[in-house]
């Protein structure tokens, strides 16, 4: 079969990233990037992000599961921009021309985005960033044309207790014609402050890239840093991730079920949900000593340990929402004035979430199965048994679902890692040399990405922690087209997308 | 099924938590700053107005669970409303990011006085770990004149409950 975008990357000059490689591609050989990708779709653009001299790609070969990096040059010039073959590059650019000052030639859309012109410079990440006194520019939005649109803007402060963005929604009597979704107001320039430092020192604002992932964020982050190190985790403390990991999807698909039944104003099967989570939150605040479990997940390892009787909690908290799930489906489905919010509502194509390789439930109620921890050789999943539910009709519904089946999935996933627990080390000393890694742990919105580069001190030259709400941000703009006004809580909600992940 | 459920639970014994206890000396701190301000008094009940400022969302996540049954911050009178316009408090979170510096400042000239306006999280406070970065404020306090500071990261529920019962106390006992 004619792969043309992976031999072209493929025979770009190798890096020596691990464990995937980077091809630095020349700009002739980059500027046919966007051509090849068009003949191969099966190549799915994952991330795209600079530093202060190149810019980089992150592929997936979905037939393989095999993710491969490319970079070109990108100072002093334009590089050639991806988002004419790939639609999920679309942000990343305008994000790369804000950050780094890079601007991708033949880009479908530059206007600003992070950037809302309130800094004191502009490209903070660039070589020599330029100082910005001017005023703000009014946002700009797409044209809508029609009889009697209206539009309505929402945000950045919304109604509710979440996370501020702005959303413009063209509306023709209660029908949305577009939603443009305008986010950036929580960047808090994370990379710059990262840069420079430790992955010791980093890995805290990895934690707090987007609170409600701190462990699949620190894992990710700290899994690139071990590829770049080679050095690889005790047993113990990758058991102790998974274990993290699993709990801190289960208390989000708790909070998220009960949070669309409410944004149907239906409120028991919230209250419940609410409970439960508690309990689960609880149990891991006498395990880990954190109700989040922030800062547990660090560079070679974990800490603290479990605490003595944080197993029985934790197994005591998980029986109690196991034993709910099925009164609590059987009420989500017997109860129509439910049901009919939820049934076809916030429809997404399959084809969409291909084209953005939409991760998490977001893909999985959509037709697209990559799940993370199937990747090859990640330990500790490739040793323990579960199933990775993957339905097509693509609505609020499915999203449920696929969230629901997660659950019973995580609960016996935890139940496995306590069971196969290894004693020994917490913790792998960390070599000080340069390197570079990248790595994917699937956080409960789908794999998070990242990416780093140690200069020959150990420091951090360059990174990348890519939020999935990148590829699915997009998404959302395009399931509640056709929807009535009133149903976009519960078709945002059944995303639930990272506002904090991707303003950075 | 949901009403047998329903049934049972008008008969059981609540699911909530014991009120925490509320630390005197904040009672004391805020019932000063309460007089000096000559602030009238806003009654036993109190309406939040929830600001994120660019938070990591961790905050939020446990502002939110403040709403749950175990911890039914409305049996005490306090509840979120959606318009600042509606608030007696502004419970802000994040480390006031620049992006949001228009923003936070409509939502205070939209709360009308007397109001409370309360930090929430290491962020909110001095900028907690994103301190010195080019896009933050460090601290609501740069945008916000500050009566209550909760830190944390993120605070627990139980803590977020005892700050804000704290400002219930000291309203109650300026008579």
């Amino acid at each position: 079969m004619m792969e043309p975008a992976s031999s072209l990357i493929r025979g770009g000059n190798p890096q020596g990233a691990g464990p995937c490689e980077r091809f630095l591609l020349s700009p002739s050989a980059w500027g046919q990037l966007p051509a090849a990708l068009q003949q191969e779709p099966d190549l799915a653009l994952l991330g795209l992000w600079a530093d202060a001299a190149q810019v980089h790609a992150c592929f997936l070969h979905e037939p393989s599961n095999e993710a491969v990096l490319a970079s070109t040059p990108a100072a002093g010039w334009n590089y050639a921009a991806l988002s004419p073959a790939r639609p999920g590059a679309v942000r990343f650019e305008r994000m790369i021309l804000e950050l780094w000052g890079h601007h991708a030639e033949g880009a479908v859309d530059l206007r600003p985005w992070l950037d809302h012109g309130r800094w004191p410079l502009r490209h903070p990440l660039a070589a020599k960033p330029i100082p910005f006194a001017g005023e703000a520019p009014q946002p700009e939005f797409l044209p809508v044309e029609g009889e009697g649109i209206h539009q309505i803007p929402v945000g950045p402060i919304h109604a509710g207790v979440i996370e501020p963005g702005h959303f413009r929604f063209s509306v023709q009597g209660e029908v949305v014609v577009r939603l443009e979704q305008r986010l950036g107001y929580k960047h808090k320039g994370t990379l710059s402050l990262m840069l420079g430092t430790s992955p010791r020192t980093a890995v805290r604002y990895a934690a707090r890239l987007s609170g409600d992932t701190t462990v699949a964020h620190s894992w990710a982050f700290s899994a690139a840093v071990e590829a770049a190190l080679g050095v690889t985790p005790p047993p113990r403390a990758l058991h102790l991730r998974a274990l993290m990991l699993e709990l801190e999807r289960i208390h989000n698909h708790l909070n998220d079920w009960g949070f669309v039944c409410n944004d149907a104003a239906f409120a028991f099967p919230h209250a419940r949900c609410g409970l439960l989570r508690e309990g689960v939150l609880r149990a891991i605040n006498a395990a880990f000593g954190h109700r989040l479990m922030m800062d547990r997940v660090l560079p070679g390892g974990v800490a603290p340990d479990i605490a003595p009787r944080g197993a029985e909690a934790i197994l005591a908290a998980l029986e109690a929402v196991e034993a709910e799930i099925p009164a609590l489906m059987q009420i989500y489905e017997a109860h129509a004035s439910l049901q009919d919010r939820v049934v076809t509502t916030g429809f997404l194509r399959p084809d969409l979430a291909r084209a953005f390789a939409a991760g998490g439930h977001v893909g999985r109620a959509s037709g697209r199965g990559f799940d993370a921890r199937r990747l090859p050789q990640h330990l500790p999943y490739s040793i323990l048994h579960f199933e990775v539910p993957v339905l097509e009709a693509g609505d609020v519904d499915a999203r449920v679902r696929i969230r629901v089946s997660e659950l019973s999935q995580s609960i016996a996933l935890v139940r496995q890692v306590l069971d196969s627990l290894p004693s020994g080390e917490l913790m792998a000393p960390l070599p000080v040399r340069g390197g570079e890694g990248l790595a994917m742990i699937e956080g409960f919105r789908g794999e998070c990405l990242h990416w780093i580069k140690l200069d020959d001190s150990g420091l951090i030259r360059a990174l990348f922690p890519r939020d999935p709400s990148w590829l699915q941000w997009p998404l959302l703009e395009a399931a509640i087209e056709d929807n009535i006004v009133a149903d976009f809580p519960l078709c945002n909600k059944s995303f639930n997308c990272s506002y904090s992940g991707v303003d950075l | 099924m949901l009403w047998p459920k329903l049934a049972r639970a008008l008969f059981a014994k609540p699911l909530t938590d014991q009120a925490p206890l509320v630390p005197l000396e904040t009672i004391q701190a805020l019932g000063e700053r309460l007089a000096a301000t000559s602030r009238a008094r806003l009654g036993r009940s109190l309406a939040i107005r929830e600001v994120d400022s660019g938070s990591c969302n961790g905050c939020e996540l446990e502002v939110n669970a403040l709403q749950n049954v175990v911890y039914d911050m409305e049996r005490f009178g306090l509840r979120f409303v959606a318009s600042p316009k509606h608030a007696d408090v502004l419970l802000v979170t994040g480390p006031a990011c620049l992006n949001m510096r228009e923003a936070v400042a409509r939502a205070l000239a939209s709360t009308p006085e007397p109001r409370w306006v309360v930090a929430v999280g290491d962020c909110a406070v001095d900028g907690g770990v994103f301190k010195g970065s080019y896009a933050v404020e460090n601290g609501i306090a740069a945008l916000l004149p500050v009566d209550l500071l909760i830190p944390g990261c993120p605070p627990s529920p139980a803590q977020l409950l005892e700050g804000l019962l704290s400002l219930l106390e000291a309203e109650a006992a300026k008579k």
